[in-house]
């Protein structure tokens, strides 16, 4: 009955009504939207920072994380990939890395970057350089003097395919290790500032350089979702002597994208806030019209013996029907164009340098989480029948008599 | 006319619980645009200040092609020129010469690659930051042949501290073999990661010495009083060292030219800031335009008879509009004063974004922040909510004309 009432009620005047769903409905649109991009933003930073030869988790030996050099390396892989084989489900993929700090140089130029002996096979949807070679070839298993480097680096240097490139490093024995390389491909990468930084080459010639044996500087993991590192890495450490070993998730080793990520938390929580009270302002406006217009008819239930407490509840019921009928609309408009948006993305392309910057992608793909999107249906309905409580309680209010003497 | 302004105002307070909501509606409207727009222009001023007092400066001189290419030879071989210039150049407040060279950078036990850089410690003084940034051991002086500043993280991977031992290995700038030994003087830390583990600084006299710059350096790092100087000491320096003749090998750049991805970063950042304001201002004239509207639901009668009594179309259209600007007017100008004072009060005290702190350093942005009122802001606030809000209102303005008296006076 009550509900009858309520939902004849809003549609008494369609005009004013459909000016407020407006108004809700462009709000919850905009909080699906801002909220679906931030969080798309967001995530480029995960998997940017993912696929930056992070992977969900990483094995080092002890103290390498602190001083990146090749004598803190493990020297015996065996004991690692038992643990892994005991650890891991089928789906998760590892791979072996060689990482050390080097110095570059070619007649002209020359600079530091991190030099990354690699399983080209392993390496395959582990990180992003298993499929980023665009120019050249790739590396093959076993390659001596072959190496990959970005295209923002040969543009450094002046240089291009087969030319030679001179790498040096400290060796095990804390000598001077140094090698010319032949430049085999050139990778693209998301970030002009991972192009510069790492140069590959397979696993074999890095130890052959560097005078290593079977040592290993670096294991990552990756598994199919996020969430799943954390619960290995547990295990793991459990099983890897703490002395020796050092097992870290992505969390551990992307501490600033983890702080972007609750801070992108914040920032859209307040989003939907803000543009809450953009349109509370119009709720409570017009259920105050909607209230006021009928004094009359109030002041008549009330005389005819209606309690307060169930005008109340009818004033708010009509509101319930509003916001929910906005926030259907709304949602759907929402998650129709972040489908729309879905495979072709936001191009910021013309921003490619400003982005860059801000160690963003060029191309923003929403992102809809559930969590999103409860919260944004979730503050308009509570925050929504907590300010209509305000026309609702005046409603009640009006005694019969001055009611009905109005005109 | 006089007239119709009093009719106006008087409308406005027929209702007065409706009226301060919507004005309400606008004035949150306007504070938040003038606080988010001094917010980012803050954040922005912040960024340029701290990028240019710490890397390029306003203005730079260097050999064409050297800001690309960083090659040792590319040089601007005779200071003087450029020194001369500089006198004769208004706007500028201080000015100082700097060389590079990629090297390597080996301590007992540890060897890195990392930009060397020669500074002269008195003139670099007045165009960066750099003094203020050495947390451990002692700043540059002049003489100091041999001694070095070091950023906190390559001194962290080469295991050293104030005092220790360097070997540095490079190119001089006619190829031959560049090396020597230096002392750590002490440790700089600017929180932006690439520039502390990527950089070393001496003096530019010992630098010069080392590299065989015979006297050549390659940047002239120039300030301006003020950043609004830049374009005019850009302009006036090309004109008289290229008037010279044999100098068309430098090159004047500006900040914006070193810096593009910080140019950029911040137009989109204000670019994405006003797409979302506009939204939310949509949202807020939404919620406003049921007011507005009630002008035709609920006055109908009395417009009715106005039109009766002889009321042209046309003055119903400006007494409507006259309401709802004015209405809108009393929300801005409540919404100016308060969004200046509480931005004022934030600009004072500054704020901390909880978990930003490690990304803002990245940027040189320092954790805590401060907004910065200004003309701009305040402006371009209001005259958003302004635009917007009196287009929802034309609506209401318009649609009253097509009324019939007769029939309007029935209405109830």
């Amino acid at each position: 009955m009550m509900i009858h009432i309520a939902w004849r009620n809003i549609w008494r005047n369609k005009r004013r009504t459909v000016v407020v769903l407006t108004a809700v409905v462009i709000g919850v649109w905009a909080m699906i939207i801002m909220g679906a991009l931030m969080r798309g933003v967001a995530d480029q930073f995960v998997r940017n920072g993912i696929a930056t030869l992070t992977g969900h988790i990483q094995i080092h030996a002890r103290g390498y994380r602190e001083d990146p050099v090749i004598e803190n390396s493990m020297t015996d892989p065996l004991e690692v990939e038992e643990a892994l084989a005991a650890v891991l489900p089928g789906d998760a993929r590892w791979c072996r890395r060689i990482r050390v700090n080097a110095i570059a140089s070619n007649a002209r130029h020359s600079s530091g970057l991190t030099l990354v002996g690699i399983e080209p096979e392993r390496e395959k949807g582990i990180s992003f350089v298993g499929e980023a070679v665009s120019g050249g070839r790739h590396l093959a298993p076993g390659d001596r003097d072959a190496i990959v480097v970005g295209k923002s680096l040969i543009e450094k240097f002046h240089t291009k395919l087969d030319y030679k490139l001179v790498l040096m490093s400290q060796d095990t024995d804390r000598e001077i290790a140094s090698r010319a390389f032949k430049i085999a491909g050139i990778y693209e990468a998301e970030m002009e500032a991972t192009e510069k930084q790492f140069a590959f080459v397979a696993i074999e010639a890095a130890r052959g350089m560097l005078k290593l044996r079977n040592a290993v500087s670096e294991y990552s993991v990756l598994f199919q979702n996020n969430e799943e590192a954390d619960s290995a890495a547990g295990r793991l450490r459990e099983i890897l002597p703490a002395d020796r070993y050092e097992v870290s998730t992505w969390k551990d080793l992307l501490p600033l994208v983890t702080a972007i990520l609750r801070m992108y938390d914040w920032f859209i929580f307040l989003w939907f806030f803000i543009v809450f009270i953009a349109m509370g302002f119009g709720i409570v406006n017009t259920m105050l019209m909607a209230v006021f217009e009928r004094i009359r008819e109030f002041g008549l239930l009330k005389a005819l013996g209606m309690k307060p407490r169930l005008i109340v509840r009818e004033v708010l019921t009509e509101t319930l029907f509003l916001l929910i009928i906005g926030l259907i609309v709304g949602n759907l408009c929402g998650l129709a164009t972040v489908y729309w948006l879905s495979d072709r993305g936001i191009d910021l392309t013309a921003f490619s340098k400003g982005m860059e910057f801000a160690g963003m992608a060029r191309i923003i793909f929403p992102i809809i989480e559930m969590k999103d999107l409860l919260s944004a249906n979730v503050v308009v309905v509570v925050l929504g029948l907590l300010v209509s409580c305000y026309p609702a309680v005046k409603a009640a209010r009006f005694t019969p008599v001055e009611a009905m003497a109005r005109t | 006319m006089s007239i119709e302004i009093k009719m106006a105002w008087r409308n406005i307070w027929r209702n007065t619980r409706r009226s301060i909501l919507t004005i309400s509606a606008i004035v949150f409207a306007t504070v938040l645009l003038i606080f988010m727009l001094s917010w980012q222009f803050g954040s922005y001023e912040t960024m340029i200040n701290t990028a240019v007092k710490v890397h390029t400066g306003h203005v730079q001189v260097q050999a064409r092609g050297y800001r690309e290419q960083m090659e040792i030879p590319l040089v601007v071989s005779d200071p003087a020129v450029v020194k001369a210039a500089l006198g004769r150049t208004e706007g500028v407040a201080a000015y100082s010469f700097r060389a590079n060279a990629f090297s390597l950078i080996s301590s007992k036990d540890r060897t890195y690659g990392a930009l060397v850089i020669g500074i002269d410690p008195e003139g670099e003084m007045k165009v960066s930051t750099l003094k203020q940034l050495v947390r451990t051991g002692e700043y540059l002086s002049p003489g100091d042949n041999g001694q070095v500043l070091v950023g906190r993280l390559l001194a962290k991977n080469l295991r050293v501290d104030v005092g220790d031992e360097l070997v540095l290995l490079g190119q001089g700038r006619d190829g031959s073999i560049a090396a020597t030994v230096v002392l750590v003087k002490g440790i700089f830390s600017s929180g932006e990661d690439e520039f502390d583990r990527g950089s070393l600084h001496m003096p530019l006299a010992y630098f010069q010495e080392v590299y065989g710059m015979r006297g050549a350096v390659h940047e002239v790092v120039i300030l301006g009083k003020a950043l609004d100087d830049t374009a005019g000491i850009k302009l006036s320096l090309e004109k008289s060292l290229h008037g010279q003749g044999d100098n068309g090998d430098l090159a004047v750049l500006d900040w914006k030219e070193m810096m593009p991805g910080l140019v950029e970063a911040i137009k989109m950042d204000l670019l994405s800031g006003l797409i979302m304001y506009v939204v939310l201002i949509v949202v807020v004239a939404f919620s406003i335009l049921n007011t507005f509207l009630m002008a035709i639901f609920e006055r109908t009668k009395e417009f009715g008879v106005l039109m009766a009594i002889g009321t042209r179309p046309g003055r119903l259209t400006r007494l409507l509009l006259l309401e709802s600007t004015g209405l809108t007017t009393i929300g801005i100008i409540v919404g100016v004063v308060a969004g200046a004072l509480l931005t004022w009060h934030f600009q004072v005290r500054g704020i901390i974004i909880p978990d930003a702190g490690e990304w803002l350093r990245q940027f040189g942005l320092p954790e805590r922040m401060y907004p910065q009122l200004s003309f701009l802001s305040i402006s371009i606030g209001s005259g958003i909510v302004f635009i917007i809000t009196v287009l929802t209102a034309l609506y209401p303005a318009f649609r009253v004309r097509l009324l019939k008296p007769v029939e309007a006076m029935k209405a109830v």
